[in-house]
């Protein structure tokens, strides 16, 4: 490649290696054509190894009677009660709760418009007022409790963890490494080791909602108060500030919109964990897809697939325009209004408490029947028309990639395929990819769950492979054209912003039940995140350098192949490790949907008290497999920087 | 136009603020380069390449008088803003004194030196350091109100500075609505509000445009005859050093090269390093009678007019062309000698 000739070395390696990989999948190919079905550590559905009988004995051990976890299990759950009893459910010897439909809207509209503006505020009316025609307010305000409780908890900890690391740069080190590891695990794999501290139900739900939802905060305000200028926190020292002073007049102050952004991926990502917990008996709207998608009926999981994105939207559109308020302090007029506003929300509360039809939402109109109804019917019909098509396309992909890949890796002896993913990782990362990648392959034979582990990793292989594909030609189209760029982020901003779960609605109206259902679903979940990265990167492609090379008469794919991709290398290859972080997770939640495997172990698990090691162990597997790839890709990415940093050190040292 | 101010009477007593023997030296085991010799004599890659450190100021002495503008030029990277910083310990010196008003500063503990900030010495800052979030008036005022005054006092005296730096009118407004001249401004007021007895600058207007800068330069030299401050200035640019310098400290790689007056550095350049940094000097507008006035030739006529050794070149020009015969430079009824034509388009013609 152009951008790397000036080191010989490298130009004389890279083929090599390409080379060498293939002739590697070559010889493992061949080996197992000769090995097959020997060692592949086979374990049936309802086999257990002794590990897994360990585990299920001792699920009690831990959490139960121990009084530091009793202690925080029923405080939070005091929490959730309070507000489940203020919102959603009947308290105080009343058929309503505290405040009944009209007041929460009424509040709810409220708080859009003083941290945002009236727009958002009309949208924050008109969408719960629509998630209650849908016929699913009580789900939807047991969901909104648990989010508010997960969130008000998670910036309680994340907050003040935050400004530390940003003030000092060893906790900024020891959160970055935390959360780095955090991130890289799946949503559904919190659930699991959770359950032995906290059992099931609410409690166990907004607690690992606080886990995964608080990392966005802490990383954004420890950013936030990192880039605030130098030169203000130093005026601010000149004059003779207290370090007090400093951070609660200059350093907060200033961080205000970057933490709000943290606040927002927060609400965002405990929202669609608040959803995922429906697996550990969490109410709300999670529970209804759930029910529905395990007996397949698509109409309902989309009605209430559809009650979650418009909570979403709402909830983005509300702290993304509370983000975005400019410095200034409000004027007289909005304050009287504001005033005004406060005294028609305390009327609206007065009335739910007083009138029942604005307590408990009119059932009389249920649009929610309907949407299901037409959902059901527009899935009829699409399997009527298209499901020769679709499931055609299933059975081919299905049929001409999966199984040969799923095949090989669940057909070879473990220590063959565990050779061939070491010496890859070498190959791509060195060391740092090959270690870490053989304790994780250790670990996966020793949970005992090997062939379902590589079931579900021959599925994420295939789903990045293809959204590395679409990911790349999205974001090198976007990274190259403004006005693509447009129109394409608030589609992925979107579809970022949607629970996972959802996802699977759509796709089990067109496949059914199947493993690739769960590999479209990962696809399309997958996607914006990837093409995200890959067109920031390509943005970031110094202009000057782009005009330099159309200066001596590129073609447009000479630049694309030869200048934009080969120096946006590190954010394609985060984009890759992103991918697969992703896949991996809707992988896994596919255990839903007929994909088995891991997801359908975990899920066993929780359903099946005599199957709960197993799912634990699949939990720990999902989490070992993620590290692996996590590692490989990482690894790999650190590579292609050195090239680039033995050329740009190569005068100094 | 010139602006040279007049120069206070210099001497060690009474400085305001001494530097003796200041040292700061970046990176590991700092403490040792200062205090070695055979450390503190390397040169910058020598030095970095033996400890991994670099000195961005080292062995510096000067005293600063009361009421003086005191400037201290260099390149970027020499040394100059991390000095500024290390006069009110916001990089805490490696080694050396600092003594203000008599007082070692560098026994100052925390509290001491935040009651010194707060009301003895002010900074304005290249890139303004303003709060985004506050309004003209609060960035203004909150020196005042961090030291605990009172609203309507603080609302008074940023009042009273805004006017001074002529921001009136704008007081309301966010320091994003204003060009960068008047947020300059505003940082300026912010150091003037709590009535300090040094002001620092750190390279306050490079971030300006050049008319910008010019008028930002008139109104430090107005100001200075206002309020009478002493000031720390600091610059990379030489005509704005001899615009407002009484004396100037020229620094190389963290050492001083020359310390003196402007005349003094574009007249007696210490070495090839300043003469080179002076080279494009309007002359005529700098130097003085007194460094061109030559002994008179045996048989000159002695009868020509007089002027006094501190006129500029370019004030005396016209009048020793006119002259038909040599100007005499004369200070307290002593000849220091005479002055021709030669000499005069020596300079002049230089440019």
């Amino acid at each position: 490649m152009a951008a790397i000739t000036s080191d010989l070395e490298v130009e004389v390696r890279r083929p090599r290696r390409s080379v060498v990989v293939g002739v590697l999948l070559v010889v493992w190919v061949a080996a197992y054509f000769v090995l097959r079905g020997i060692d592949t550590l086979v374990l049936g559905g309802q086999e257990t190894t002794s590990l897994h009988r360990w585990l299920t004995e001792h699920r009690d051990d831990v959490g139960q009677g121990n009084a530091f976890f009793d202690a925080i299990r029923i405080v939070v759950d005091h929490f959730v009660v309070l507000l489940q009893n203020l919102i959603s459910q009947p308290s105080f010897d009343r058929p309503v709760p505290v405040i009944g439909w009209l007041g929460v809207v009424a509040i709810a509209a409220y708080c859009a418009w003083a941290f945002g503006n009236w727009k958002v505020a009309v949208l924050t009316a008109a969408g719960l007022g629509f998630v209650g025609l849908q016929g699913l307010w009580q789900e939807s305000m047991d969901t909104l409790a648990l989010t508010v409780a997960a969130v008000l908890l998670s910036l309680l900890v994340a907050i003040p963890l935050g400004i530390w690391a940003g003030l000092s740069n060893r906790a900024f080190r020891v959160a970055t490494l935390a959360l780095d590891l955090m991130q890289t695990l799946p949503t559904f794999v919190y659930l699991a080791p959770l359950t032995l501290f906290f059992a099931i139900g609410p409690a166990a739900a907004t607690i690992a909602t606080l886990i995964y939802a608080a990392p966005p905060a802490v990383r954004l305000t420890a950013h936030a108060i990192r880039s605030v200028p130098p030169e203000s926190v130093e005026a601010a020292r000149s004059l003779g500030s207290t370090r007090g002073q400093t951070l609660l007049k200059v350093l907060l102050p200033m961080s205000r919109s970057t933490v709000v952004v943290g606040i927002n991926q927060t609400i965002m990502a405990a929202l669609s964990m608040v959803t995922v917990a429906a697996l550990i008996d969490a109410p709300g709207l999670g529970q209804t897809v759930l029910k529905a998608l395990q007996t397949l009926d698509v109409g309902v999981a989309f009605n209430a697939g559809l009650a979650i994105v418009v909570i979403a939207i709402v909830l983005d559109r509300v702290t993304t325009a509370a983000g975005d308020r400019p410095w200034r302090t409000a004027s007289v007029r909005r304050k009287v209004l504001l005033g005004a506003g406060a005294v028609a929300v305390l009327v609206a509360v007065w009335f739910s408490r007083t009138y029942v039809w604005a307590a408990e939402f009119p059932s009389d109109v249920n649009v929610g029947s309907r949407i299901a109804v037409v959902a059901s019917d527009v899935t009829a019909w699409v399997q009527d028309v298209f499901g020769g098509f679709t499931y055609g396309v299933r059975d081919a992909v299905t049929i001409g990639l999966l199984n040969p890949l799923e095949g090989l890796l669940t057909g070879s002896p473990w220590w063959l395929v565990s050779a061939v993913v070491v010496a890859l990782a070498f190959l791509l990362g060195g060391w740092r990819g090959a270690v870490p990648a053989a304790v994780c392959l250790g670990l996966l034979v020793a949970t005992g769950v090997w062939q379902d582990s590589m079931v579900t990793l021959a599925s994420t292989l295939l789903a990045t492979v293809v959204v590395v594909a679409v990911g790349l030609a999205l974001g090198v189209w976007a990274g190259r054209n403004h006005r693509v760029d447009i129109w394409i982020r608030p589609v992925l901003d979107a579809g970022q912003t949607m629970p996972p779960f959802v996802y699977l609605v759509p796709f089990l109206a067109l496949f059914g039940t199947s493993r690739f259902t769960a590999i479209a679903a990962a696809v399309v979940f997958a996607v914006p995140v990837t093409t995200k990265i890959v067109a920031d990167g390509i943005k970031a492609v110094p202009v000057v350098t782009v005009e330099a090379a159309n200066s001596v008469g590129s073609s447009t794919w000479q630049v694309i192949s030869k200048v934009q991709l080969p120096v946006a290398r590190r954010a394609i290859t985060l984009a890759v490790n992103q991918g697969l972080i992703y896949v991996l997770s809707m992988v896994v939640c596919g255990g839903l949907v007929g994909a088995g495997a891991l997801g359908y172990d975990v899920v066993a698990g929780f359903a099946q008290s005599e199957l709960y090691g197993k799912g634990l162990a699949a939990g720990l597997a999902i989490v070992l497999l993620g590290v692996m790839l996590d590692r490989i890709t990482q690894a790999a990415a650190r590579r292609t920087q050195n090239f680039q940093g033995v050329q740009g050190r190569g005068d100094k040292r | 136009m010139t602006a040279q101010l007049e120069y206070p009477d210099i001497q060690d007593s009474d400085a305001l603020l001494s530097v003796q023997g200041l040292w700061k030296v970046f990176g590991p085991k700092a403490q040792r380069v200062p205090h070695r010799p055979e450390l503190a004599g390397l040169d910058r890659a020598d030095l970095y390449a033996k400890t991994g450190c670099t000195a961005a100021v080292r062995d510096l002495s000067f005293d600063v008088a009361p009421g003086e503008v005191f400037v201290v030029m260099g390149l970027s990277g020499s040394g100059k803003s991390t000095l500024v910083r290390c006069l009110t310990r916001l990089i805490e010196p490696t080694a050396g004194r600092l003594v203000f008003e008599g007082e070692d500063l560098r026994a100052a503990d925390e509290k001491r030196l935040r009651a010194l900030r707060r009301s003895k010495f002010s900074m304005v800052f290249q890139h303004f350091g303003l709060l985004p979030h506050r309004k003209v008036i609060d960035n203004v005022s909150y020196g005042l109100e961090i030291r605990g005054e009172s609203k309507p006092d603080r609302r008074r005296r940023a009042q009273e500075v805004i006017d001074l730096v002529g921001l009136a009118g704008n007081e309301h407004l966010y320091p994003e609505q204003l060009s960068g001249g008047m947020q300059q401004r505003v940082g300026l007021a912010r150091a003037l509000a709590n009535d300090p007895d040094v002001l620092l600058f750190d390279e306050p207007f490079s971030a300006l445009d050049p008319l910008i800068r010019r008028e930002m330069q008139t109104e430090v030299v107005r100001l200075h005859r206002e309020v009478g401050k002493t000031m720390v200035f600091i610059t990379h640019d030489l005509s704005e050093a001899l615009k407002l310098g009484d004396r100037i400290l020229l620094m190389r790689d963290g050492a001083a090269v020359q310390l003196g007056t402007g005349d003094e550095l574009v007249g007696a350049p210490a070495d090839d390093y300043v003469r080179e940094f002076v080279r494009d000097v309007q002359r005529a507008d700098v130097l003085t009678l007194r460094w061109i006035a030559r002994r008179p030739r045996d048989g000159e006529p002695l009868d020509g007019p007089e002027l006094g050794p501190d006129v500029l070149v370019r004030e005396a020009t016209r009048l020793v062309l006119e002259a038909d015969r040599p100007v005499k430079v004369v200070s307290n009824g002593t000849l220091l000698g005479v002055i021709g034509d030669e000499e005069i388009l020596a300079v002049v013609a230089d440019n």
